[in-house]
This record gives structure tokens, sequence and C-alpha cells, in this order.
């Protein structure tokens, strides 16, 4: 007998489901004389599950119950930026005039596809403070791949061919170093001071002439503004170097300060963090690059333009382009347009003052945590932080706690846990984002729950250790799926085999 | 906008962090243009959005208004209405990559089934969580062959039959490494065999399509046989849809195959986002790139699925890794598992054999007009070439009075095919408007 309980915790598979003869969905038959089917091409069997509507999206239904999403509960995880996605972004991002056109249609029946990109290339241009901007990055680490290239291009497009080391400071995520690897970078690590910013000494040290440039995160991981940068920017220049700026924590300075305007070269954007995209569940997201003047030449195209200014009968004509020395495509297409399309209804919800005010909240939410939590963890750099902050997830008198261990009591909760083990340079990181989208109480039920599992954790260390207790699954055997290695399902009759 | 704060909690709030206002939250900024006027227009409600934005929507014409022969990489499928229905759980799409499997499941069981359907349809032996896009994949497919032989195999065959738009991602990801890209100089028409006499002990990889971006589908089993021979890699980049009809390329002996997923279920969105599939061989999988999802068991010993060898990935591997890649496309990847869940065995088979019928009835109707020609005598499966009288750009321009979308003018991307149209033909299209099509050539061709 099948098992007809609707609380069942594990859900069979796909192919557990299936049953020979079963379809669930149908195509009007062919309308057209038949041809034979190519001789010698057609493949014999067809290993695909056989399931009926209902059941696809009951299947389907079951699993999504088994996730954590911000519509569900709130999800501080630091460097992601779990802000609320409003509803009216899929609406937009799905209306027929632009779900329904093919990338390749000609110019004059997309206008209003190109124009919306040229407003978005234009509005991401003031708030950053940049010159040239490309939207076809995919996420943020394809827009440091796209950022590092034009850095390199740059250089050589000068002569000067020997610059092929990128400074990283130690605090960096690590798509940074893996970005610029993959351009044939020399990687040099630099070490963070007391204060959290960047060591200025091991910094000066390492720029010469062989120099490309450095790769920052500011506010860094930490959640802290660097309060060197002015000088780290100087350092980096005068001796050739540019500065690539990681904009995962864009989410803190929205119209309080622009990133052209205090010295960086190239940045990217996360649509899918600052500017509300959905996640996912892991992607798509989409990592427009900004750049200055003397870089834009080398953006990958097409970017959108205006090919002429119109007047007051004709409106203006917008077509691609590509910028004369690009680096050339990142991808196929121009981007991931159906994100800007929700990044632009963003932006026109908000407009200027509307993401100041997000920025401002973003960084009072962050503030207010850490002042709730400041006497019950250790918070390493204690200072006025951005839009999130790292405390230390474990306390010298309970030495068997570890940050794992809070984080899965949290789920327990209902709350999703912060980031773990990230910055590197923080024992037992739990780094922690609220976002300005969360109110006053979600974040005092937060800090409550922090400071009730600290105390659980000196007085009932097991109570986290074996948690989380209240969630449809226990904590997974990672060695497990790494020793035995099943990567996928098969048909439970042939699995014998 | 979006934020739930009351004047009295921000003053709580302040209090409680002890500063007097939010401005001087912001004391460790420099002082170089601090509080800038954004120059945007003011903030919108729904309503006023919605109409803007449907405006805007309404200043282009679609592939449903128009009939539309574009593919090209992208094809105009049906999209079944579960496929967007389960997309807009807010469980699903407001959730991130699932670092904590206890609480995401849901998605790390949905891409383990994804994995578990593209090796039945490439038949490989295990596949990854997504790449960005086709043009990506094939990039990391480059990027993996060259890391296999610990760079000490340089030479990257590169079919002309390959999306140029993949050839020009793979230029741009290879340019500071010393990989040499040959073979998209071979003759667009001379087929695979072309490229053999270029495979040589200093060659990683092969990489062709199938079928490629002519719409051919060819044999691939000598080239596979001189590569293998030569102990390097093949990789084949699949249309996944053309799967439900074709012999696997796990069945002539790929040791890669990517593929661009568009065509199962994803809105063409005026391109992207997209899918890109990767899939290899048991003894490569240590070495394939982005995310995997593995079975395992939790403390309660019920079944249930994690992210696993993560320490070929940037966040443990850092500058070592095997790639950058960190957000991928999970939700297009879920896109791909509910449609293929829903189409199953029979439904995959019975669209693939929908398209290659109705393209093949197009093919024959247009290639028996005065002046047209099919340029492939190869198999080809919902997608053709066919060599006309005119330049393709003039007559895609009069098509367009006809409410056509012609087809894509391959002159844009190799010299000499100015007068060569590629023709996609889906379930989209009946037959009257491939026969509207075919009236609309004679009379623009005419004239
Ligand atoms: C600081 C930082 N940099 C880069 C990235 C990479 O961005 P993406 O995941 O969009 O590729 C992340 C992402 O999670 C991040 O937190």
């Amino acid at each position: 007998m099948p098992d007809l309980s609707t609380s069942l915790k594990v859900e069979p598979t796909v192919f557990d489901i299936s049953s020979p003869g079963r379809q669930g969905h149908y195509f009007p038959k062919s309308d057209v004389p038949q041809t034979n089917l190519p001789k010698g091409f057609v493949r014999e069997d067809l290993p695909l599950p056989e399931i009926a509507e209902v059941d696809v999206v009951r299947h389907f239904t079951r699993l999504s119950q088994l996730n954590h999403g911000v519509d569900t509960g709130f999800y501080p995880l630091g460097s992601c930026t779990m802000k609320y996605n409003p509803k009216i972004n899929e609406e937009t991002a799905r209306l027929a005039g632009f779900a329904k056109l093919h990338p390749l249609q000609p110019t004059e029946t997309v206008q209003g596809a190109i124009g919306l990109m040229y407003e978005l290339q234009e509005w991401l241009k003031e708030i950053s403070g940049f010159t040239g901007l490309s939207l076809q990055p995919a996420a943020g680490a394809h827009g440091e791949l796209t950022g590092v290239l034009i850095m390199r291009a740059y250089h050589k497009a000068r002569g000067d061919e020997k610059r092929v080391k990128m400074l990283i400071p130690d605090s960096a995520h690590g798509t940074n170093p893996a970005s610029s690897a993959m351009s044939g970078l020399k990687i040099v690590e630099i070490p963070s001071d007391s204060r959290g910013n960047i060591d200025m000494d091991a910094l000066c040290a390492e720029c010469d002439d062989t120099l490309a440039g450095i790769m920052i995160t500011n506010p860094n991981t930490l959640g802290l503004f660097d309060e060197n940068f002015k000088e780290v920017c100087d350092c980096v220049h005068e001796a050739g170097g540019l500065i690539y700026g990681d904009g995962a924590n864009f989410n803190a300075i929205m119209g309080i300060s622009r990133p052209a305007d205090i010295g960086v070269d190239v940045l990217h954007f996360n649509l899918h963090k600052t500017f509300s995209t959905p996640h996912g569940g892991g992607g798509p997201g989409s990592g427009p690059v900004g750049v200055t003047e003397e870089l834009a030449p080398f953006l990958p195209g097409p970017i959108a333009a205006v090919l002429d200014e119109g007047n007051a009968e004709e409106p203006p004509l917008f077509g691609l382009i590509n910028p004369e020395k690009s680096i050339g495509r990142v991808k196929a297409f121009h981007g991931h347009f159906g994100v800007l399309v929700r990044a632009y209804t963003y932006m026109m919800m908000l407009g200027g003052e509307g993401l100041k005010a997000a920025s401002e909240h973003a960084v009072l939410n962050a503030n207010y945590i850490q002042a709730r939590l400041r006497d019950t963890f250790t918070i390493p750099h204690d200072r006025i932080c951005m839009h999130e902050f790292v405390l230390e997830g474990h306390w010298d008198d309970a030495l068997d706690i570890h940050a794992l261990d809070i984080s899965k009591r949290l789920m327990d909760f209902g709350i999703h846990p912060p980031t773990n083990y990230f910055p590197l340079i923080v024992p037992e990181a739990l780094m922690i984002e609220p976002t300005e989208t969360e109110s006053k109480e979600t974040l005092d039920v937060f800090a409550d729950t922090m400071i009730k599992i600290a105390e659980e954790a000196h007085t009932n260390p097991e109570l986290l250790q074996t948690a989380p207790h209240n969630t449809p699954f226990g904590r997974l055997d990672e060695v497990k799926a790494a020793r035995e290695l099943v990567l996928c399902c098969w048909f439970p009759e042939d699995k014998e085999e | 906008m979006f934020l739930p704060h009351t004047d009295a909690d921000r003053e709580a709030m302040l209090r409680t962090i002890g500063v007097d206002s939010l401005e001087d939250l912001f004391c460790d900024l420099p002082d170089v243009n601090l509080f800038p006027e954004i120059n945007l227009p003011p903030g919108m409600t729904e309503i006023e959005v919605l109409e803007e934005i449907q405006h805007i929507a309404d200043a282009n014409e679609t592939t449903g208004e128009l009939i539309s022969f574009l593919g090209a990489g992208v094809y105009n499928h049906y999209t079944p209405a579960v496929v967007d229905s389960i997309l807009r759980r807010g469980e699903f799409y407001t959730a991130y990559t699932p670092y904590q499997p206890e609480i995401s499941q849901g998605t790390l069981q949905a891409i383990f089934e994804y994995q578990s359907m593209i090796v039945a349809l490439t038949g490989m032996d295990a596949s990854n969580a997504s790449h960005y896009d086709g043009a990506t994949a094939v990039a990391e497919a480059v990027n993996m062959a060259y890391h296999n032989f610990r760079g000490k195999r340089s030479k990257v065959i590169l079919s002309p039959g390959l999306h140029p738009h993949y050839r020009e991602t793979v230029h741009t990801y290879v340019v500071d490494s010393d990989i040499q890209l040959e073979g998209e100089d071979t003759p667009f028409d001379a087929g695979p065999e072309a490229l053999i006499p270029l495979i040589d002990e200093n060659t990683a990889l092969v990489s062709v399509a199938y079928p490629d971006f002519f719409g051919r589908v060819f044999d691939y089993t000598k080239l596979v046989e001189a590569a293998h021979e030569a102990k390097a890699l093949v990789a084949i980049h699949v249309n996944p849809l053309a799967l439900g009809l074709l012999t696997p390329p796990g069945e002539f002996g790929a040791d890669i195959v990517t593929g661009e997923g568009q065509s199962l279920g994803i809105p063409m969105a005026f391109g992207g986002p997209y899918l890109g599939i990767f899939a290899t061989k048991d003894k490569y999988v240590r070495k394939m790139a982005g995310r995997i999802v593995g079975e395992t068991q939790d403390t309660r010993g019920q079944r249930g699925f994690v992210l696993t060898l993560s320490t070929r990935e940037q966040h443990i591997r850092r500058e070592r890794a095997t790639s950058n890649i960190c957000t991928n496309q999970g939700l297009l990847a879920l896109a791909a598992a509910v449609y293929l869940s829903l189409l199953g065995k029979n439904g995959l088979r019975q669209l693939a054999e929908l398209n290659y019928h109705k393209a093949h009835y197009a093919a024959q109707q247009i290639a028996s007009i005065d002046g047209f020609e099919l340029a492939n005598s190869e198999t080809f499966f919902n997608e053709f070439t066919i060599r006309c009288p005119k330049s393709a750009a003039e007559l895609n321009e009069a098509l367009l009075h006809y409410d056509v979308l012609g087809g894509y003018d391959l002159g844009k991307s190799y010299k000499g095919l100015d007068d060569h149209l590629l023709i996609a033909v889906t379930e989209m299209i009946s037959k009257e408007e491939i026969d509207h099509f075919v009236n609309a050539l004679k009379e623009v061709s005419n004239a």
C-alpha cells in the first residue's frame, strides 16, 4: 500500500512514483505529413519517469514544503542580502511583452526591452557613479571574472604586460581569488589589522610595478566600512594598479556613498542581493559590471545604447552595441533579462529616496541586533557596523559548542541560520545580515532566541549538539555523501543491477 | 517602500544602538560626496509601476504576435502551466543555495532529481546542478579538459558548428591562458571528419555540437575514436529536447556533455535566464565544476540530500578551485526537473517527434520554392539551413511585413553565408503558419 500520509517527511523521488503508461502533459497530434525518423540516430530507450499531472504537482509542492525561504521566515544569511522579494517583480517579468521575446529579433521589434536595459544601465551608473556599465554577467562571480578580465585588458592595451599580481584581503569571499586565478593572475593575500581594516603596511609592501590591482569588498565581509579605504586606493593607484570592488555589500551604501566617487575603478552589482531579485534556491543571479571612463571601452557587449536621440514626435531609437576594445562576450545573448526586469521594477518602486532609505534601514537593523547581542557573544571587531556584522559562535566556558551547533539550534525556532565559518579570519564565525525589510519584532525574536540559545549552550549543550529537533530532517551525514557518492536516482526495479 | 519600521520603532532602535540619527551610523565613510543626490525618478506605487512597465512591454512585438522561425540556440516552446505554478512557490524561489540541508531538502531533492534526469537524457554518469547557460557550460568544459591534463595539453579544437556566441565566450575565457583554439576556420560544410587531422597528442579537448548551429545531426563516432586514440577528451553540446528522439551522446563516447536547457520549458525572455547543462563520466566527476547534490542519511535514519564534493569549490579551495562559480541557475534547473517529470518518457518523445515532423515539412516546402535549396543534406532535428536566392537580411526585412520573423541570417556570424537562413520550427507553429511563411517567401523572393 502506498503511504498516503500528507505529513510524510521523506518524499519519494520522481523515479519512485513512476508508473509505465502515465503522462503528465500532452501535445496536439501532428498536423503535417510524417517524415521517416532518421535511421541510425533514434534512441532505443528514454529512461524518464512517467507520472500523472496531479502527482507531479503534489510531489513538487511537498518538496517545496521542506524548504525555508524568505517567504516562510527570517533569513539573516550574511553576505547574501535575503531581503523580501516583491511579488510585483514576478508579475512584470512575466508580461508577454518580455517573456515572449526572442533575443535575436530585429531591434526595431524590441525597442521596449532594449530601452528598459538602457534605463537600468543609467540608473545603476547613477547610483554608483560609474561611466560605463554592462548588464551581461550572469552572477556575482561572473561579474568578478568580467571585471578582472577588463583590468588585464586595460593594462595590456597600455603595453604594460608585467602586471600579473592581484592583491586579495584575507577576509575576501572565495570567488575573488578563484576569479583572479581564472584570468591567470598571481594572488597575494593581504592580512587584516586589529580593527578589521586592510593592513596598510602589508598592502604598501606589495604595491610595485607588477601590480594589476586589488579586489576589495567594502563594506567588507566583517560588515565594516574600511577606515583606510582612501589610503588603500591611493597606494594602489600610485603603483599603477586598479581597484576592483566586490559589490556584494552594496545594500549598505545606496544613496550614501558612490564607489566611483571614492576610488573604485570596476565594480559588480548583485541584482539578486541588493535589488531584490529572488535567489531562486541558488540562482539565477545577475552581476552587472560598472567601470570608470578609462575602462569603458573594454566592457563586454552587447550594451544597450541610444542610436538616435529622437525628437518631439519620434521616440529615441535604441540598439545594442559592442565597445571598441571589448574583452568579448562572457555569455550568450545580453544578460539575464528576466532578472533585469525585476531589478528595474524594484528601482522604479523605490526611487532614489527609497533606495537610500533601504540602505539606512539595513544598517539600522544590523546595528540593532549587534547592540542586543553584544553582552552575550564575542564581537571581534566591535564598532558601528554596516548592513551586517560577524560574531563568534563559541564561548571559553562552553568549549564543546561550535557555531554550527548554534546554527542548527536556530532552525528549531523557525529561523534560517546566519552564514557559518565565513569570513575565514573570525573563529567560529556567524555572519548576520538582517536586511531592511525585517520589522523590529522579527529582530527582537531573533535576538531573544540567540540569547536563549547562548544560555542553553551553558546549561544544556547537548540540546544544541543534537539540534535541530523540530525540523523535518535531522543533521545530514556529509561524510557518507562524499564517500558513497550517489549522485543520481533511478527506477526502483533497475536499482539492483 | 517595503520598510516595516514605524517612527517609534526607529527611535527605540537608535536609542538601543546609542546614536542619535540614521546618519550617525555612517561615521566610518569618507567625506567624499557623502549622501549624494540620486537622480532617479521618484518612487511609485504598485499600480503606477505596473502601468508604466506594461507600457514598455507593449512597445515590443512578441513571438505571440509574430510567427517566429527564429532559433539559433533559443527556441519558442510551450511551457506547461504546471511548471510556472511550481516555480512561483515562495518556498522555492525565495530560498538560496541549500547550505543548511535540514531546511532545504526541497531544493536539494529537486536538484538531485534534475541531475538524475539529465543523466538519463544524456547517457552520462553524473550531472552538476547547472552552469549559467550553454555558452559558459562550453567554456567550463574547456577549462575542465585543460586542468584534466594539468595544463600539459594546450590545444582545444572547436567545431565551426558550435554556436558563435559560445565560441566567442570561450575566446574571452581563455585569453590569459596558454590554450590555443583551433578548428573554427574549417569550412562549415566539411563535416566533423575535417577536424580529425587537427587532433594530436597536445589536444586536450574536441568540442562539437549535436545538433550543431546549422541544425545538422552528425554521427560523431569516428571523431570520438580519433580523439580517444590521442587520449584527448570530447565534449558534445546538445539541445536536450532533441535527445527525446536522438541517440544520447553517452552512447557514442562523449566524455563531457553540455547543453542549453532553455528548450526544457524555460521562456525565451529576450536572452535569459537560461540553464547551462553539464554532465560527465564517473571518472571525471571530481574535475567537474559547480555544485553537486548527493544522497545521504540524517541522524534519524531518513534518506536525504546534501551538497557534496565541495572541496572542489571556491569557498574551500579559493584560487585552486575548479571554477569561480557560486550562484548558478537553481530555479531554472527546478523548471527543467518539473518539465521533464511532467512530459516524462512518452511526452518528451512525442514533442521531439512533433518538432521533427514540422521542421521537415517546412524544409520540404521551402526547398520546393524556385531558387531555395536545403543546404544541409544531413539529418536534422527542428532546425535547418536554407540557401536563398537573395540576401537573408533583405528577405527577413520583407517577411516582417507578413508578420513573420524569418530565420537567423547566417551572414551575421559566418563569412560568405549572407544568403543563408537558419530556420527553426517548433510545436508552436501550425501547418497553416508554415504555409503562410512559404507563400510569403515566394512573394518576397520574386519581388
Ligand atoms: C562577498 C561576496 N562576493 C562574491 C560572491 C559571489 O556572488 P555570486 O554567488 O552571485 O556569484 C558572494 C556570494 O555569495 C559574496 O558574498
